[in-house]
């Protein structure tokens, strides 16, 4: 009798082959790639019936995987141009930029080859398929290594015309007592269904002091995928927010587990979503050990027929005493059609802990918006005017003026077109 | 300037306005008094264009043009100013950032140029002075944990500096303590001219100490049962309301 095999679709069998084609050229880390194919080769893409997939139902919506993207020196307009360190990464490849004092850069494969960096370090006892995708099969992306106080803003933009992948894989570890602001900025072309599956990952060494911010302007047909996975040391600090606007397709998943004690965690999420957008928000915050403080805001606001998701995980350890967590998942729907689904979870096996979660979801309040309205405002200002005040107070974790305004301003721009259309 | 006739409202199904009917003129000070549930606050919803009501017969005039079919900006464009009862709280939006925009959008409807910044402080500055509104509530979100009385304050800074030609105050008394009270009504007598009406509603005849109307009117059960000058607010401190709305 032949053996069952699961079955397979277009797309699994194409990466399963990528991966045995390019596996003897693939970039240093070898057993931690061969582990991971191995496991996503048995899992396969996941679908609805994976619970943390249960709502972007991968298997269905990645339906082939293709070309990876070529090089490119087409470059266009960038976001958040007043910064002044910024590496450019077109097409997954470094082609300009500089880094300031205090930054050491490689690229991803000489810091592999080199036993500089590793793959998934930072993951924790977190397990996933997209994040096992990038691992087997990753060969661009940087490792950065920081040993002073610095700004860094990496500048990802797409350039192709067909449908293409890129799989970036960046690496940064902080030394410990330093502060850091990573901006990762993606853009793309409307109207191309290419595919991107990010993997950041952050080791942040003691007393160091992370600020993350990560918007998502990518191309209208685009299928993006990202994930940050940071490991936070004793009394250290990582404060991250995940800005949605562009993607047919989003996904962004965290995953920050507690190395040390005392550690702080901030991690907000700004989604605005319109037309057929589906933009799914996971995170899984590991408090491995005790006197951890964690909070979590994700504002989304949700117009036409588009699906916001939201799904967050806080686990405390047996021993992970003294954590206080609150997490919370407020939904703004402008239409009927729009929809939120919102799954937070707690798993708590200490007893001395604070831990809170909330989600709501709901419709702009018609009494608000009456009162400013009876003020002279139009409705259509009376209405930007409270969705920006949602919006804004997930974007005052980002402490950079600059880059604040121009998050803020994408809003009241997008509250704009909406009333135009 | 203000001509209510006939009017009748319902909301789900439930009447709360009986063929009200009330006429105030350029230059005067009408207050409104009733007991509590008799309609007032209704009243002054549907003349500011709120929309659960459903207005089953009847007219609202604002300068002999009908207001109905008029959106609650259209109303603030036009002139007309609602002092609420209860304000709302608008969290995320400072205060500030607030008033400039009703100022900019009434003034845009009205063909006008946007203040300048320089100039939208100093009115803003001056009239919180009048009201003695603190400028550091003004750096807060929009009413937002604002007591009862700074509230208030609040919607006659807002009153003052949007200039408008008819103002109703819903029960602006409530909430305030005797020196607000006195304060608030320098404020509202500040803007009493020979072009501008007003609508003072209260509950209470102490407001009318302050701002002294013109007329009175009853209301009971969602119609207006006896008018008069203002000795009947004094007539209504000493008797009640309860012939009133017994005879409603
Ligand atoms: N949204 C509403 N739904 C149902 N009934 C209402 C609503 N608003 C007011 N009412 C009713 O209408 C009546 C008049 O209320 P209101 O206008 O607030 O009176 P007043 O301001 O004179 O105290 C009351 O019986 C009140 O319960
Ligand atoms: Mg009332």
């Amino acid at each position: 009798m032949a053996a069952i095999l699961p079955m397979r679709t277009a797309a699994e069998m194409a990466l399963i082959e990528r991966y045995h084609a390019e596996k003897a050229t693939l970039p240093g880390a070898a057993e931690a790639r061969a582990a991971a194919f191995e496991r996503f080769e048995k899992a396969g893409l996941p679908s609805k019936r994976v619970e943390s997939w249960h709502y972007t139902d991968l298997r269905n919506l990645l339906r082939e995987a293709p070309p990876v993207a070529g090089e490119t020196s087409a470059l266009g307009a960038l976001e958040f141009d007043d910064l002044p360190h910024r590496l450019v990464i077109a097409n997954g490849r470094l082609v300009d930029g500089k880094v300031s004092a205090g930054v050491e850069m490689l690229p991803l494969a000489v810091a592999l080859k080199a036993g500089r960096a590793a793959l998934g370090v930072a993951m924790g006892e977190a397990i996933d398929s997209v994040v096992d995708l990038n691992t087997a099969l990753c060969r661009e992306g940087l490792f950065l290594k920081v040993t002073g106080d610095a700004t860094l803003h990496l500048a990802f933009a797409e350039y192709v015309e067909d449908r293409r992948s890129v799989m970036p894989r960046i690496i940064v570890e902080v030394a410990p007592g330093v502060s850091f602001t990573l901006i990762e900025s993606h853009t793309g072309p409307n109207g191309v269904a290419y595919q991107k599956n990010a993997v950041v990952e952050l080791l942040i060494g003691e007393g160091a002091k992370v600020e993350h911010i990560r918007l998502n302007a990518g191309g209208d047909k685009a299928l993006m995928l990202s994930t940050l996975a940071a490991k936070i040391g004793t009394e250290a600090e990582l404060s991250s927010l995940n800005f949605t606007t562009g993607g047919e397709i989003s996904r962004h998943q965290s995953f920050i587990t507690y190395a040390g004690e005392n550690a702080k965690l901030r991690l907000n999420g700004a989604t605005i979503l319109k037309g057929r957008q589906h933009a799914d928000n996971t995170l899984v915050v590991d408090h491995a050990v005790p006197h951890g403080e964690s909070r979590e805001l994700f504002r989304s606001v949700i117009d036409g027929e588009a699906q916001g998701v939201f799904q967050g995980k806080i686990i405390v350890r047996p021993h992970a005493q003294k954590t206080d967590g609150q997490m919370a998942s407020n939904a703004l729907l402008l239409s009927d059609e729009a929809a939120m689904s919102n799954k937070p979870e707690l798993e708590i096996f200490a007893d001395d802990v604070v831990c809170a979660h909330g989600a709501t979801c709901g419709a702009l309040d018609d009494s608000q918006l009456f009162y400013l309205m009876a003020r002279g405002l139009p409705r259509v200002e009376a209405e930007a005017l409270l969705v920006e005040a949602f919006i804004d107070e997930a974007l005052e974790a980002v402490t950079h003026d600059g880059v604040r305004e121009a998050l803020a301003a994408r809003v009241s721009d997008w509250m704009r077109a909406r009333k135009e259309s | 300037m203000l001509e209510i006739k006939n009017l009748h409202v319902e909301i789900d199904g439930k009447k709360i306005l009986n063929g009200l009917t009330l006429t105030v003129k350029a230059g005067e000070v009408a207050a409104i008094m009733g007991p509590n549930g008799s309609g007032k606050s209704t009243l002054s919803y549907v003349i500011a264009g709120k929309e659960d009501y459903e207005i089953t017969e009847g007219e609202i005039l604002l300068n002999g043009q009908s207001v109905l079919e008029m959106e609650p900006n259209e109303r603030a464009a036009a002139g007309l100013f609602l002092a609420f009862q209860y304000p709302l709280e608008i969290p995320g939006v400072a205060t500030m950032t607030f008033l400039k925009a009703a100022m900019n959008a009434q003034r845009k409807a009205r063909g006008e140029e946007e203040l300048t910044p320089g100039d939208f402080m100093k009115r803003v500055r001056e009239a919180a002075a009048k009201l003695g509104i603190n400028p550091d509530m003004l750096k807060r979100p929009l009413n937002v944990g604002f007591s009862g009385g700074e509230k208030k304050r609040m919607e006659i800074l807002q009153m003052s500096l949007l200039d408008p030609s008819f103002c109703i105050l819903d029960e602006t008394d409530s909430g305030l303590d005797i020196d607000a009270l006195r304060i608030v009504a320098e404020g509202v007598n500040a803007l009493r001219g020979p072009s501008r009406g007003m609508l003072v509603i209260t509950h209470y005849q102490r407001l009318l100490d302050h701002i002294v109307p013109d007329t009175v009117h009853v209301m009971a059960k969602g119609r207006i049962v006896k008018s008069g000058g203002k000795e009947l607010a004094l007539e209504l401190e000493k008797n009640g309301y309860a012939d009133y709305v017994e005879a409603a």
